[in-house]
Formats: C-alpha cells, structure tokens, sequence
C-alpha cells in the first residue's frame, strides 16, 4: 500500500464542484433580490480555515470566470498575508489574472476596507464576514434574530447606539456599523471601518457579502440606498484624520498607525496601499516618503 | 367615554392535555376598567392573562380588541407580526418579576426609551426627556437614569417597569402579581403609584393577583377564579363585602382572619 | 526611513518550506508510511474519519501525517476534500442489529443473548507503560474462536418486547434524510439533522458536554444500555435495479443510553434513548453523543431546559471543531483597521477624560505635546 501522491486526492476546477456553484449563485440571486437579507446556504469546508475568509472565497469562487481580473485586499492592503494567500489559490484552481490595481480588477475581495478608488459600474465588490448577525450581540439566538428581521423589530438596535450616548457622549461604534438596506433590512457591513459606510451608498458595483462559518450570503445590489443607523440630533460620522498619509500626503482616506520605535514615534499611511502607489507614482510626496520611485504596480497575467 | 368595550372575551378555554388551564372564561372590558382576576395559585389566573396577552395560544374561545381606529380584531387571528406590534405600542405587560420584563444590563433611560425607539424616534435628546419625565413620575430620581436595574432595589426595578410599560400611552396593561415579592412598605407605595396613574391616564387594566387587598385598592370589578372556571364575578365592593359563591366567602374570610 | 512592508507571497512560501522540513524532522530517521499509520494509530484514524466525516483509511493517514499529527487539521483536510466529491446517492440506513460484532457490552443486563463480547479493549489495561513497545518486539497471535452463529438482538430490542423503551423512531414515508453538507442547519432542527451534527462534532466538546450531564447539569439517568463495535454492510438502492446493491462494509460503534424517564404530559412513563454512532472505534466519542443526544431532547420529552448541554442552539453552533478553530485562529489575522478605529476612539474619550478630571494637567500635556 504505497502512496500515490499523485492521484490518491486530485480537486476540481476553482475547487468548488459546479453543483455546489450553482447552489451559492441561486443564494445570490436570492440576496440580490431581497437586499441586505442574509440568506441561509450550504456553506462548504474550504481548504482554508472558517473565518479566514471562507465565505467570501465560496462567494468569489462561485462567480469567477476565466476572463476576470481578481485583486484581494485584507486591511485594504494587497500584500498581507492573507490576501497574498487567497491571491494564490485563485491564480491556483482558477488561473485567472490576478491584480493590485483596483480599477482594472472586475471582482475585488476584501476583508475589513472599501478600496478608496471609488468602485465603478460591472464591479463586484466580495466582502469576507465573520459574523453575518448586526443583532447578534444584543440577541445571542438566532431563532428570535430571524424573527425580528422577519417583523422589523430593530429598537435593539438603537438602543445600542443610546447607551453609546448616554455612557460616552457619542456613538462608540467604530466598525461593524450598523446599516440599513433599501429603508428595509438592518444589515452587519462586515468589520470595515465606519469610514467605508459612505461608500456602500448607492455604489455602482455590486457587493457581496459571504459569511462561510455562519452559513449566510447576502448582497447590495447596484445603486442600492445603504444608511448608517443614527439619531437625528447624533447623526452619523465617520472617522477624520489630524494629518495626511505620511507617504503621498493623501486627505480624506483611512489610515494605519505604523510603530516606528518605542519611544512612542509613529507616523499614519494608507491602509489603502494600491491607493498609495498610484499616487505617489503621480509625484505625491508626504513628509516621510523616500526618495526612490516604487515600482508600478504589477499585474501577473494567468499562465 | 364609549358606549363599547375594549376587550370581549368569549368562552376562552386553554387545556394543558387533559389538564384545564381556564375553562369557558368571558367576560368584557370597557375603557379605563381595571378588573381584578383573584384565586390561589393554580387557579388558571395566570393562564387567562397569557391567554388574554397572546403570549399563549387558548384552546378555544375568542378575544376581540377594539383597536385605535374603532374596528375589532380577533386576537387570535392577528399575525404574529400585529399582536408585536400592539404589544409594544397599545398594550403593557407588567411581570411579577421585574428582571422579567426589564433589559437588566442596559441603563435605566435605555430600558424607558427602548419602546419609543421601537415605533420609530429617532431623537436622542427627545428620546431622554421623555424618559426623564416617565422615571420621575414613577418617583426614580433623574440621575438615576444612566444607572442600570442591576443597582436598583425591587421597589424601584417594579416602578421602571411601569414606566417602560407606559411610555408609548398604552390603552391595556396586563399586571401579574405587581406586587408580589416585595416588602410590605414598599408594595404600599406601589400601589398608591399605579392607582394614580390608572386614573390619570384612563388606563384599562387587567391585575391577577392572588391579594385581596391589591384587587380592594386597584380595581373596580373583579372576577375570582378557582380550578380554572370563574366563580363569581361582579363589582369589588361588592364581591368583597358580600360574597356569594362558597368559595369567594372563604377566600374573604381568611383574609380577614390574618 | 519607512518602507511598506512587502514580500508576503516569498515569506509564505519560506513559512511553508520550513514546515515540510519540520514535518519529515530528521531524515535520518525513515519517513512514515500510510500503512504503518493505518495499521498502527487505527484509533486516531478513526477519528479522523469520523470527526472528519469521510470513510477512507488511507486518505485519513495521510491526513495525519500531512497535519504533523495534529488531529484536527487533520479532520480540516479530510473534510476540505470531501466537500468537493460529487454526491452519488444516499445508502439504506445501516443495521447495526445484523453488524458482525467485535466489541459488545451491556451494564443493564448481566448476561444476554449473543453474551458480553470485551473486543480489543483499554478497560482493565493497568495503565503502565510497557517498555517492550519501544523495542518492537514481536506480539503473540490473538486467540480466536470460531464465530459465534447465535444472533445478537440490541438491548433496545430487548426492552422494547416488555414496551418498557419507546421504540425506534419513526419518519415519515417520504422523508428524505436530511444532510448537513448539502442544507444550511436551521434551528430548532429534526433528530436526524442533530444526529448527524453530533456525529461529526469534536470529542472532547462533547465529552466535556456530556459530563456536565453526568454531575447535575441536566441529569437523565444514564445506563449504558449498550455498546457495539464492529463491521456494518453499506447497501445502496439503484433505481433501476429491483434490489439493493452491497458496496462494502463499514466499521462503526454504537452507543444506546438507556435513560430513567418518569413520564411526562407528553410521554408515557418508560425508559427512554441517547444515540450515539460513529465511524471506527471510538466508546468515548459514541458514550458523550448519546449523553448529548438525550440531552436534546429536553423539548420533545416535556423537560425543562436548564443547562448548557440541553440548549441545541448552543450545542451544535459549537460542536464543528473545524469551524471553532478556524474562528478562535482567525484572531492572529490582521485587524490593525479595526484596531485603529478602537485606538482614535480611546484617544479620544480618555483626553475628554483628563480634561474633566484634571483640567490643570490636560491643558500641560497638551502643551508640551505641541
């Protein structure tokens, strides 16, 4: 009994077999049609591990074709290792043409961020979701989340946002923020930062949203209204920064706290990194960028 | 005032297998009417008022509401959704254990103003106010607002929940054993409380309660319940003074004796 | 000067080379075949395939050589295969009454048809360790008598002539057996839904669950009514043939708990079932999902749920150890944007803090941070 390590496991093509495929595209189909409505599906192992992007790979893995252009990002970064990670398994099963450069990619998955390229019409954007549920954490059972998404029942919700008030003066919630779908559905963004709410709104791409572990899929079509739960007199905002990206001095875009020592020396920069080469391929300069041109972004074609 | 009921309650029924829960129970309830459902434990007078609130189904029997806009509706025929909906705007429910009815771990203001957020306020400052002006006319000092129930004694959890209940002007609150499990003192003080607000408000009520002297101070009719059926039912004064049915005549004697 | 920090994909590919060489250790020693594991750590290939769900020996091996020994990645590979195998059909349900049995115990009765058979058992081993297993000395042929003819009736079957157990279950004509691979869990779910989820849930949760039943949380009375280790035979229905066709045989055990059971508005007094069946050997395993099992059924026996082991939401949302290592591991992940979030809002509400604090101090920090 001597192993075969050549046909003892063999995968099928973008690792999902078709049927499988066809069961999550009905799910988005179904997500589609009733935005911000998480649909229950047959969520599959993957060969990665559930919370590390499972849902957002079944979902990716579902709609790929041969003649997309996929970018990951994770932290709105395309180098991290994760991203890197499920970069290479599409460019793998899939062998399609991976990219960093967001308005040349027609599926983005993301995991925590909203590219800062504004998305355009015939995208779809994939988001990664661990916990699917915006109510699960003022209502741990699901039996009685569903029915109060099936009656409209989300005073809950905003019960949290008044004790945020009433304890801290404002809204504590940073991410994961709150929103609702087409004035229907109270729906979980995903980890994103409340900077990327604004984004959702009405965007002409396509969003995605897969929760693999928790077994949900939902979407926000095209152009679809997407507000952030408030109170008229705290309405919503989203973060600022005190200071520009230390690297292409961009304004108005998210930024990371990079540790520089440990005599509390830190500088801010683009969570966004393909954002951040671009401009500084433009010859924007920030007060620490270096000196030496950075390589364009590259774009490795399928094999 | 109207010249129809708010609550018609017809041969309601509620077996538990071939237990009986209540059996044939009707009865109307008009506008700003507090009846008393009296009886010992086991009686069927908490089943009646689950009954009556929806939050159990009877086995027979029907219940009609008159609702805001003057039409009646079969309870029991509402979608879950509606009778939700009444729940949290026309009716209150008022537990005999406060941790029941309250969200122990959010604050006291959070706990008021939860019913208003549930309808649709969407102003924080209003929204407070509002809570404010409910927690002090249940005698809850204002700076208590932002404290959780957690740290409230079980005087003061009972008269949140009132307010919690009676935020949104309810027309119909349901009461098990208000106050039950508090001392003595103190379930006087309550109960000086819900009379006045009954009254202020024009509140119909129903009160199960298995103390006498609650149905003596709160309501103007009552009915005594005793293995599920009805046994007498009338106007308090009356039931209470001049007992017919044997067992009411015990149940007022041995109060009497204590 | 600060350079992004690039060189994710060259630095995976390092991480990955150095667990290949850390897994063959050192090649002086010879590397592992799948037949020495298959033959010589059966039980952990057991659970493998159990808890990985997949009947198959050799890919179970390999498997747990690939995961370095480490058991659930093992089960995470086996399953991460098994989701993309075509699905043929579904097999008749096993009769474990007609199993060629190895193993058979019974606390309920001291002796009973078929007899107690101990099978290649731990109990009664004094847990010594044996100095000779590390020299690979030779062991003696295990005696063997001939097989017994006379049948094995299960304890339940026993009972049930008396009407003292309720009997088996019955689903109806066209039920078709749920399956959790193929349908998203919904809860509350049916007995073979929750079956199915235990089956394949992690031991040692469920051990852990199953124990607390034992000490009071959720006492039901247990007797083991039976355990029975051995081969099943697997036959699949084909529409086109007028008998069901045999595809092999499978080796499973089988728990029944017999539980004390007073009665309820719902049910007679009689004794009443936990089920617990699984791949392979496993006692351990198939002992807690039958505790487990019976615990579940709190609901449909009239029983108040009061403990952890009782509440299926909780169970079965937490039973995947693939899914709950994949969760608590995803920590580590990047979450500097998050975290960032956190970080400005701390910022923000402790300096909000130190001004209404210490006014006087604030406005000094202030200064000098300028």
């Amino acid at each position: 009994m001597t192993a075969q390590p050549t046909d003892i496991a063999t995968y099928n093509f973008a690792y999902l077999d078709e049927q499988t495929k066809r069961m999550i595209r009905r799910a988005i189909l179904k997500g589609i049609a009733i935005p911000g409505y998480q649909v229950p599906f047959a969520s599959r192992e993957m060969p990665m591990p559930y919370g590390w992007g499972t849902g957002g790979v079944q979902v990716t893995a579902s709609i790929i074709g041969p003649d997309d252009v996929l970018k990951v990002i994770d932290q709105g970064a395309d180098d991290t290792t994760n991203a890197v990670s499920i970069r290479a398994f599409f460019k793998k099963v899939a062998n399609v043409t991976v990219t960093t450069d967001t308005a040349t990619a027609s599926i983005i998955q993301t995991r925590h961020r909203i590219p800062e390229h504004p998305l355009t019409a015939g995208q779809v954007l994939v988001y990664q979701v661990p916990i699917p549920e915006p109510l699960r954490f003022l209502e741990p059972r699901e039996t009685e989340t569903r029915k109060m998404h099936a009656l409209e029942e989300y005073g809950l919700m905003h019960v949290k946002l008044y004790e945020d008030i009433a304890k801290h003066g404002r809204i504590a919630t940073t991410y994961a923020y709150p929103v609702k779908v087409e004035g229907r559905y109270v729906m979980d963004p995903s980890p994103t930062p409340k900077f990327d709410n604004p984004k959702m709104h009405r965007s002409p791409a396509l969003q995605l949203f897969g929760a693999g572990r928790e077994k949900r899929i939902y979407a926000v079509p095209p152009f679809t209204d997407v507000v952030s739960l408030d109170f008229e007199d705290h309405p919503f905002e989203v973060q600022t920064f005190d200071q520009p990206c230390a690297l292409c001095a961009a304004e108005n875009v998210y930024l990371d706290e990079v540790i520089l020592d440990d005599h509390g020396g830190h500088m801010f920069v683009c969570s966004d990194t393909d954002h951040c080469e671009k401009r500084r391929e433009e010859g924007h300069r920030g007060h620490l960028a270096p000196e030496t041109h950075l390589a364009p972004a590259n774009m490795e074609p399928a094999q | 005032m109207t010249d129809e009921p708010l609550l018609r309650v017809s041969a309601l029924s509620k077996f538990y297998g071939s237990r009986v829960g209540c059996d044939n129970v009707s009865f109307d309830l008009w506008p700003g009417e507090v009846l008393a459902v009296v009886g010992e434990s086991g009686s069927g007078k908490t089943t009646l008022l689950n009954c009556l609130s929806t939050r159990l189904l009877p086995s027979s029997g029907t219940a009609s509401y008159r609702m805001r806009d003057g039409q009646f509706r079969e309870l029991y025929r509402m979608s879950e959704a509606e009778r939700r909906f009444l729940m949290r705007t026309d009716w209150g429910f008022v537990h005999q254990n406060p941790a029941d009815g309250l969200r122990m771990t959010v604050s006291a203001g959070a706990n008021v103003g939860e019913r208003l957020m549930a309808v649709g306020d969407r102003h924080y400052g209003k929204i407070r106010a509002t809570a404010v002006d409910w927690l002090s006319r249940v005698e809850i000092e204002e700076d208590r607002i932002d404290d959780e129930p957690r740290a409230f004694s079980g005087g003061m959890r009972q008269r949140l929940q009132i307010a919690r209940n009676l935020v949104t002007g309810p027309r119909l609150v349901f009461m098990d054993e208000p106050t039950g499990g508090l001392d003595v003192s103190v379930q006087a003080r309550l109960l000086d409380l819900l009379r006045g607000l009954v009254t202020d408000l024009g509140l119909a009520a129903i009160v199960v309660t298995h103390d006498l002297a609650v149905a003596r101070l709160l309501s103007q009719r009552m009915m005594v319940m005793k293995d599920g059926r009805v046994v007498e039912s009338g106007l308090t004064d009356r039931v209470l003074d001049d007992p017919r049915a044997p067992y009411t005549q015990l149940l007022v004697s041995s109060i009497l004796q204590v | 000067m600060y350079v992004a920090v690039k060189g994710g994909e060259a630095a995976i590919a390092n991480a990955h080379g150095l667990l290949a060489d850390r897994r063959r250790g050192d090649r002086s020693v010879p590397a592992l075949r799948l037949d020495q594991i298959v033959e010589q750590l059966a039980l952990g290939v057991d659970r493998v395939m159990s808890e990985g769900s997949l009947y198959d020996r050799e890919l179970a091996a390999l498997a747990i050589v690939q995961a370095r020994g480490d058991m659930i990645e093992a089960i995470f590979l086996v399953r991460a295969y098994r989701t993309t195998l075509p699905r043929f059909g579904y097999t008749r349900p096993i009769d474990t009454g007609a199993m060629l049995v190895e193993r058979r115990v019974s606390a309920t009765y001291k002796d009973l048809p078929g007899g107690q058979l101990l099978g290649p058992t731990f109990d009664y081993t004094h847990r010594l360790l044996d100095p000779e297993l590390a020299t690979g000395a030779d062991v003696a042929e295990p005696l063997q008598r001939a097989r017994e003819a006379e049948p094995m009736p299960r304890v339940s079957a026993i009972l049930a002539r008396e009407g003292l157990i309720e009997p088996d279950g019955k689903m109806p004509q066209d039920h078709i057996p749920g399956d959790i691979t193929r349908e998203p869990l919904e809860f509350p779910m049916a007995r073979d839904i929750r079956l199915q989820a235990l089956s394949r849930g992690d031991e040692g949760f469920l051990l852990a669950l199953g124990y607390s039943t034992q000490r009071g949380y959720a006492r039901n009375h247990p007797f083991v009514g039976e355990i029975r280790i051995g081969e099943v035979e697997l036959e699949l229905d084909i529409p086109e043939l007028p008998f069901a066709v045999p595809l092999g045989t499978v080796r499973v055990t089988e728990c029944q708990m017999v539980n004390q059971f007073k009665g309820s508005a719902k049910a007679p007094p009689q004794f009443t079932r936990g089920y617990g069946l699984v791949f392979g050997q496993s006692e351990r395993k198939a002992m807690a999902m039958a505790l487990c099992d019976r615990a579940l059924r709190a609901s449909e026996l009239g029983e108040d749920v009061v403990a952890a082991a009782q509440d299926e939401e909780f169970v079965i949302s937490h039973s995947d150890n693939v899914q709950a290592t994949g969760f608590v591991e995803h920590l580590k992940l990047p979450h500097y944007v998050d975290f960032q979030a956190e970080l400005d809002l701390v910022r923000r509400m402790r300096a909000e803090y130190e001004a209404r604090e210490n006014p006087a101090k604030a406005e000094e920090t202030k200064e000098a941070a300028e």
